[in-house]
């Protein structure tokens, strides 16, 4: 697949953690102890993360949040905040990314991408500029192209088969 | 840094022989030269050998100033020719010791010192020239010419090896004095390489730490001092190269013979404005136009050819634009065909990839939601336009009509322009004090609003056509692409009716100015009694009757039309855009209807017409550079100009165009348009230069018949004769005719091959959209589940929330059921046609034994998700993510 999956040395890993780390607490200096031996409970509420510069123009940060904090609510444990970066960051496997990508685009939570949820991802994507008959007949197409078993909705098989194909899926 | 390079490469072949010369120290020669060097009556050798020294270094810095020194300097080399090279060597490696010398105060330890400095550095010769110098001395002891041109040759290789001012290098003998020095500063910048070498290798010699100490010493003052010379040489011998150049590309400055000067009668008003914004007056005897260049065969030093690298260098821009061109559309070829326009997934990728995670700019933000919606409209069009189906009758007919149409506005505009071209040709035998300045430039105008009414015009009509808008915006700039270039073209054939006229003209001129020349002798021998030596009329440069000299009047035409092209664009932006933006925007407070969104709006950025303008530009630029070159200079301001100023207006007073279709994809449409563009304007061009006889009096290839003329000159006068037979067998058309026969059936045979692939691929294509179709029908009722889908499916943050997997399967039909609803029951999408198939389909589904696709049954820990994600197989990254936690502690 052509991704490569570099192998991070511990002090790497640390380093990588300790700067997240930062970022974390930097978004709420009053919230987040530095201390973190005793695992306190802290949770950010999605307002702080959503305007990150790294999320704050992206159509789906609410759903990145959620998505990827333990409540479903966008509100983030520093594990969470940590995952987030982890599979956004660019050597993570293509297969992750597909998976997480399958779950921001679910935006019910019902393990498949149906037309509602299409029909919700292209609004985000045009910022409601498509018409209604536009919107439909995309979400068709989509469903026309990408549905391997002919349920009207796309698995995550379906999604990961489509999107390893894509030319930039990258990101 | 290519010299750079070179160095190293140097030095490390000093690596390898600089061993052997440690060992090898004693050998005779070495003894030999060491004997000779002590022998030699110091103090007169010192003073007579320091000379040529400082005058080659001074000659670097005043190149050519200083002539008479150098020649001291080289009549002193002449003489220390006759000594061998060996000792030359020996000798100047002396002078810069003297030099140093200079510098530092005078003791005999010193004196020790540059004795052993030249055994080591002996030493470290070149490898090669040692070698060569060995057997020159024991081969001839007494030293005479033979060694001196060897010397000479020697020094030309150093040469060549630094690569440095490779121009020079092929100089004659009569820059001997140039070479001699380039050589000296080539030899003395090897030292200074040397003794770098020295100092980074010293650590591994074999000797004593007093002696390395010494030795690091000395090469750091030598490099310190050499290094820093020749750096600071450097400036000035680029300044000199400089004034050379100049002195050397463009022979004799302005005013010097009678091409470059202004003649008489125009002196008054030659530095007017209206006639400089003609580009008459001294613009027209400037090195902007052809007529400028003297036909003198070889220039300055370094016998710099001009008529002939005027032509190859002529020639040679189309070359080199013909190759880059089909090059290019080459890559684009290939970079089209690797399956992005498979078209399986062309919704679904557009969906789910087209945004960019990376962006963290709201404007960049804009711009990508701007360019995803349309992307998206694009391929909704491109969706409809394959369902649409109509009449195809009247549209027959509405195309038919549409085309004719064109055909009259294009012959229209062609037969508007061969008329006032005409018209400007009757203007131009009248005064021009009494022409108005619509007369003057009328050719000009009328092609600019041309090349401004058409277009839209043309929009129009196609409207009728009914077309797809991708196959409509080809058709489109076809069309502007066939006016302008039938503008060109009809504006050629007019110049050229206008250059044959001339051509009658000067042969008048030719016959009038020989005649006069033939007065004059007769009349010097008539009044001086002398046949021989007579002097050339003493006539100013400026009353020398001269023929019109077409080559530059074409050059002038070709530089007008694209000044005034320049002109129209930026009024055009400037009104069409700026003012139109800037009355819309503020009149929109006070007026009755809604003037953004209504009629007037703002101007919509046109890409392909801009872009077909650029093509245009260079298609006059190849046209006009060969009898104007300073037409690209022209054009390079133009362009730099022109995108800072069309980069504002864009930005400022446009909008995006509504139907926006992106060029990438048509790149090689374009490409195609400019490789046309530079066919049919390197035809004319090439068709003058075989033709046309060039003027006699003006330009690089006057009192030639043809101008191809300097080719065959060189050939027979600078070219070895074998080259000239070569060249003659070359050009014989029984060779040639072969050759083109080959070419053809190899690009018959390529094509054929070609095509061959082409099917195979579309093969593979069917092949692969019927395995899909079997694949979907196939899945319907297969449990598959690899490995990762299940390890992934383990990371679902909620998956606590779901039920145990029993309790989903029966839940999943009433899921869908009651999802289904939910669907359909959207307002605005809830088209009755819609709900029906969402039905259908959720029942097709249903009716498939589809429970078990995505969830195995069987035990599986429905605990809390880090112990069982620490060691997922998949991949180390994931490994990693999840990881995290524990190292924090």
């Amino acid at each position: 697949m052509g991704n490569k999956q570099t192998i991070f040395t511990s002090q790497q890993l640390d380093a990588y953690q300790v700067r997240l780390f930062h970022r974390y607490r930097d978004l709420a200096p009053q919230l987040v102890p530095l201390d973190y031996t005793n695992q306190p409970e802290v949770r950010l509420p999605y307002e702080l993360i959503g305007s990150m510069p790294e999320l704050k123009d992206n159509p789906f940060r609410q759903r990145i949040a959620e998505v990827f904090s333990e409540d479903g609510e966008g509100n983030m444990t520093l594990d969470d905040f940590l995952d987030m970066f982890s599979v956004l960051s660019e050597m993570a496997p293509r297969d992750l990314k597909a998976y997480y990508a399958f779950k921001i685009y679910d935006f019910n939570n019902d393990d498949f991408i149906c037309k509602s949820d299409l029909e919700k991802t292209l609004n985000k994507l045009t910022r409601n500029e498509l018409t209604e008959d536009e919107v439909r007949m995309v979400c068709e197409k989509v469903i026309d192209e990408a549905d391997l078993d002919n349920d009207g909705r796309l698995s995550l098989e379906d999604f990961q088969h489509m999107i390893v194909r894509a030319p930039d899926f990258l990101r | 840094m290519p010299r750079r390079k070179n160095d190293v490469a140097i030095t490390m072949d000093d690596v390898g022989m600089e061993i052997d010369a440690e060992y090898d120290s004693g050998s005779d020669v070495d003894s030999k030269r060491r004997a000779k060097g002590r022998n030699k009556p110091k103090p007169a050798a010192r003073g007579k050998k320091a000379k040529p020294a400082d005058s080659v270094e001074e000659s670097e810095e005043e190149e050519e100033e200083e002539a008479p020194r150098k020649r001291k300097g080289r009549k002193k080399k002449e003489e220390s020719e006759e000594e061998s090279e060996e000792e030359q060597r020996g000798r100047r490696k002396k002078a810069a010791g003297t030099k140093k010398k200079k510098a530092a105060a005078k003791d005999d330890s010193e004196e020790e010192s540059e004795e052993e400095k030249g055994n080591k550095r002996r030493g470290g010769k070149k490898g090669a020239n040692k070698k060569e110098k060995e057997e020159e001395n024991n081969k001839e002891k007494k030293g005479n010419g033979k060694a001196a041109g060897k010397g000479g040759k020697d020094k030309q290789d150093d040469k060549k090896n630094k690569g440095k001012n490779s121009s020079s290098s092929s100089s004659d003998d009569n820059s001997e004095d140039e070479s001699m020095s380039e050589g000296e500063m080539a030899r003395l910048k090897e030292d200074v390489e040397e003794k770098k070498k020295l100092i980074a290798t010293l650590r591994n010699k074999p000797w004593r730490m007093k002696r390395r100490l010494k030795c690091l010493k000395e090469a750091q003052a030598f490099v310190e001092k050499f290094e820093g010379a020749l750096g600071k040489g450097k400036g000035r011998r680029l300044y000199a190269f400089k004034v050379m150049m100049t002195k050397v590309l463009m022979g004799m400055p302005y005013g010097s013979i009678a091409r470059k000067t202004v003649p008489r009668e125009e002196q008054d008003s030659a530095m007017d404005f209206s006639v400089l914004f003609e580009f008459g007056g001294y613009c027209k005897y400037s090195i902007m136009f052809y007529g400028y260049y003297n036909y003198q065969r070889s220039i300055g030093l370094l016998q710099f050819r001009l008529p002939l690298s005027y032509l190859l260098v002529g020639l040679g821009i189309f070359g080199y634009s013909l190759m880059v061109v089909i090059r290019t559309m080459a890559r684009n070829a290939n970079e089209g065909g690797d399956g992005a326009e498979d078209g399986a997934f062309t919704f679904c990728w557009k969906l789910f990839t087209s945004w960019d995670f990376l962006i963290g700019n709201p404007e960049t933000a804009d711009n990508k939601f701007a360019s995803t919606t349309t992307s998206f409209k694009e391929s909704i069009v491109d969706e409809q336009e394959n369902l649409k189906d109509e009449n195809i009758h009247l549209q027959r007919f509405l195309r038919v009509l549409a085309n004719l149409l064109i055909l009259c506005c294009l012959g229209g505009s062609g037969y508007l322009i061969y008329y006032v071209v005409k018209r400007s040709q009757e203007f131009a035998k009248k005064d021009r004090n009494e022409l108005s300045w619509l007369q003057k430039n009328e050719v000009e105008i009328v092609m600019s609003l041309l090349g401004l009414v058409c277009p839209p015009l043309f929009e129009v009509i196609a409207e009728l056509e009914n077309y797809h808008p991708r196959i409509a915006l080809k058709w489109q700039l076809g069309r502007i692409f066939a006016l302008f270039l039938g503008n060109l073209y009809t504006f050629l054939f007019a110049l050229f009716d206008e250059v044959n006229a001339k051509l009658e003209n000067e042969k008048e001129i030719k016959n009038e100015t020989i005649w006069a020349l033939k007065e004059y002798y007769a009349n010097y021998t008539l009044y001086h009694n002398v046949t021989e030596n007579i002097p050339p009329p003493n006539i100013s440069p400026a009353d020398v009757i001269r023929g019109p000299c077409w080559e530059t009047e074409v050059g002038i035409e070709f530089v007008k039309l694209t000044v005034s092209d320049i002109q129209v664009t930026y009024l055009t932006i400037l009104i069409g855009d700026f003012l139109r933006a800037v009355i819309v925007r503020f009149l929109n407070y006070c007026w009755c209807w809604d003037l953004e969104a209504g009629f007037p709006s703002y101007a919509e950025f046109d890409i392909s017409g801009n872009v077909l303008g650029l093509i245009f530009n260079q298609g006059m630029i190849w046209m006009g550079a060969f009898y104007a070159p300073g037409l690209v200079g022209v054009n390079v301001l133009r362009l730099l100009s022109s995108m800072y100023y069309q980069c504002w207006a864009v930005m400022a007073c446009n909008v995006p165009h509504e139907r926006v279709f992106k060029a990438s994809r048509s790149n090689n449409f374009y490409m195609g348009l400019l490789l046309l563009v530079l066919f049919l304007s390197l035809m004319p061009v090439v068709y003058t230069i075989m033709t046309l006889p060039p003027s006699f009096d003006c330009g690089p290839f006057s009192g030639k018949d043809q101008m191809y003329d300097v080719i065959m000159e060189t050939i027979e006068k600078d070219l070895p004769p074998f080259m000239a037979d070569i060249f003659s067998y070359a050009s014989n058309p029984g060779l040639i005719m072969p050759a083109v026969l080959l070419m053809v059936l190899a690009i018959y045979y390529l094509n054929a091959v070609s095509k061959a692939y082409q099917n195979a691929n579309m093969d593979l294509k069917r092949k692969m959209q019927m395995q899909r179709d079997e694949e979907k029908n196939r899945r319907n009722n297969k449990d598959s589940t690899n490995q990762v889908m299940k390890d992934l499916e383990d990371l679902l943050p909620n998956k606590s929330l779901i039920p145990p997997p029993s309790a989903e399967e029966t839940e999943k039909p009433a899921d869908q059921l009651s999802k289904s609803p939910k669907v359909t029951g959207k307002p605005g999408a809830a088209a009755t046609g819609k709900g029906v198939h969402v039905q259908k389909d959720v029942s097709l589904a249903a009716a498939n034994p589809r429970a078990p696709v995505t969830r195995p049954p069987g035990p599986r820990p429905p605990g809390p998700l880090p112990g069982n994600a620490r060691g997922p197989p998949p991949g180390q990254g994931m490994g990693r993510g999840r990881g995290g936690p524990p190292p924090r502690r």
